[in-house]
């Protein structure tokens, strides 16, 4: 078994209207830059999983993704995998 | 005749409701831990309000994989009766018991106010002692009750009669003004309004009365 450090970024579909996104675009104006035409939140979680091998962890992280972390209702998501693998001992 | 409530770790409505159903209404009622599996006995479970398992990462995302729910898909795949209110609401569209999603209100508030609903559709059960264009009033309380679906499943719910309730002021930016959806057989409905907080003649309002009772004729 490795283990696999992971980023996934959980963000709204972009025909779902961000009200939070909106706020804060807003609040570059106040802050004295203008010109932010697009600002959207999003998630990102980080975490660490053991797996056989990457593919193994990318279809764990997949799985979880679609029916946990996000919701494909509203949400779409991206993975990246953020070092190389760490052999786990035993 | 028996109604369940569910009580996650969070819900903070499941004694309203049961103060409705048991207290007003006179309907024996007993509350159902999250971690139960036994929902035999019961003609009607209610999916309460609140903030289940803290609403962490997303509403209802979490209590989603609580035990009761897989009984609760049996339930409902056998005709059984299920009401979802506000978190129950977000809950059940997590669980894909109904369609679409409920998202941040438009206005970001909290909003804790009394709106005014029309009843667009007596297809539940739950409804059927509203008639078609109703208006009714029920309070609200809750910061992520904007109803999101893609046109393809809007078409489908206004196809099947699945919009049960409406808002005539559409406080929270939902699609269409749903305050309130129904699966297709009409055995689950889900609603951001709360009927168990007007059902008592102490607190000003019993239009909540009319869906709660049905489960007495």
């Amino acid at each position: 078994m490795s283990l696999f450090k992971a980023r996934v970024f959980v963000h709204l579909r972009p025909s779902v209207l961000d009200p939070a996104g909106e706020a804060t675009r807003a609040a570059t104006k106040r802050l004295g830059i203008d010109g932010v035409t697009q600002l959207r939140i999003g998630k990102s979680i980080e975490l660490e999983i053991e797996a056989l091998n990457k593919e193994d962890a990318r279809a764990k992280i997949e799985l979880m993704s679609d029916q946990l972390l996000a919701n494909p209702v509203i949400e779409d998501w991206t993975l990246e995998f953020k070092n190389e693998q760490k052999a786990l001992k035993n | 005749m028996n109604i369940g409530i569910i009580v996650f770790p969070g819900s903070n409505c499941d004694r309203d409701v049961r103060w409705a159903t048991e207290g007003c209404l006179g309907i024996p009622t007993k509350f159902l831990w999250h971690e139960t599996t036994d929902l035999d006995g019961y003609d009607a479970i209610v999916i309460p309000g609140g903030f289940s398992y803290g609403d962490y990462l997303r509403c209802g995302a979490i209590a989603r994989f609580a035990p009761v729910l897989n009984s609760l898909v049996s339930f409902v795949d056998k005709g059984g009766k299920v009401l979802g209110i506000c978190n129950g609401f977000q809950i059940l569209t997590e669980l894909g018991l109904l369609e679409g999603a409920l998202t941040r209100n438009k206005n970001l508030h909290f909003i804790c106010d009394r709106a005014n609903l029309s009843v667009e559709s007596t297809k539940s059960s739950w409804m059927k002692n509203c008639k078609k264009n109703n208006s009714i009033s029920l309070p609200i309380a809750h910061g992520e009750g904007r109803y999101q679906c893609s046109t393809e499943v809007l078409k489908k719910l206004q196809d099947d009669d699945s919009i049960a309730l409406r808002y005539a002021d559409n406080p929270n930016g939902s699609i269409h003004d749903i305050a309130g959806i129904t699966n297709k057989e009409g055995n689950v409905l889900g609603m951001m309004p709360h009927p168990e907080r007007a059902c008592d003649e102490a607190l000003g309002n019993i239009d909540g009365k009319s869906i709660l009772s049905s489960l007495l004729s």
